[in-house]
């Protein structure tokens, strides 16, 4: 049992063109399904809005930690304690954060990709994780068994 | 819409973080790793093995008694501390969300880039 997670996966595709795909705002927001305002620049805040349809309303926001061409690239964000609209507060200033690294190495493939998000033990103990930035029906399925599971057991 | 109204669902629930901060360490893992036996220990057992002292032993217990991995209980003038898998198995489940999230924003980018027709 670790506190972080990391995931590897190949692309089929130079190098470059996934640092693109991961630097570039608008590449970003494609793939991420998210409307950015703004390039990233490390040490700013990059904001936008969630376009996965049903989260709309939720906000998205990444501090820029490293942009090391092609071999890194970080940020940290937001836990947002709830996306569901009744529950929602877009005031993530006292939000614990947790770090996502992007790891880009050429392989036969094209590139290796290893992501990892860490700093869960950041989460104050009065938060409710009930649900969590972007959201689709994989994490809603999710959500279900952790709520089944804590019925159960409490 | 208040934050600091907990449902009585989310009143009962516990919180992943005191699990996650409880296991960034060697010591406790260790002890984790041998309570997951299912067996009660006292806190000789404990320090058995160990390079650490008693205090330091009911030091890190305390700290996993607090996340609610360990139960302390009483026989006699001794402690015995037993583990209980739910706060971890809680945690195990969020982390597996977010997880399986991960693989699918990751997914939609390997599509993202490898599908683009080239110019």
């Amino acid at each position: 049992m670790t506190d972080r997670i990391e995931k590897r996966i190949e692309i089929k595709a130079p190098v470059s063109r996934v640092w693109r795909a991961l630097t570039d705002y608008r590449e970003f927001g494609e793939w991420f399904r998210v409307k950015l305002e703004g390039p990233f620049v490390v040490g700013q805040t990059t904001r936008g809005q969630i376009t996965y349809p049903g989260y709309e309303h939720v906000k998205w926001e990444a501090l820029v930690q490293a942009m090391e061409p092609e071999r890194l690239f970080s940020f940290t964000w937001p836990l947002i304690k709830s996306v569901d609209p009744a529950n929602y507060s877009a005031d993530y200033s006292t939000a614990p954060r947790t770090l996502v690294e992007f790891r880009l190495e050429k392989n036969a493939t094209g590139t290796l990709l290893t992501l990892t998000e860490s700093g869960f033990e950041n989460i104050a103990a009065d938060w409710r994780l009930e649900a969590f930035r972007r959201n689709d029906g994989g994490w809603t399925e999710q959500m279900k068994n952790i709520e089944g599971y804590v019925a159960k057991n409490s | 819409m208040s934050r600091k109204t907990p449902s009585s669902r989310s009143a009962r629930r516990r919180s992943h973080a005191p699990v996650f901060a409880a296991l960034g360490d060697r010591t406790r893992l260790a002890l984790v790793a041998k309570l997951s036996s299912g067996e009660n220990y006292s806190i000789s057992q404990l320090t058995e093995g160990s390079r650490l002292t008693r205090q330091a032993i009911t030091k890190h217990l305390r700290v996993l008694e607090h996340a609610g991995m360990v139960r302390c209980m009483r026989r006699g003038r001794e402690s015995l501390f037993a583990f209980n898998p739910e706060p971890l198995q809680e945690a195990k489940n969020y982390l597996e969300s977010v997880s399986e999230q991960w693989d699918q924003s990751l997914a939609r980018l390997k599509m993202f880039v490898e599908e683009e027709k080239p110019n």
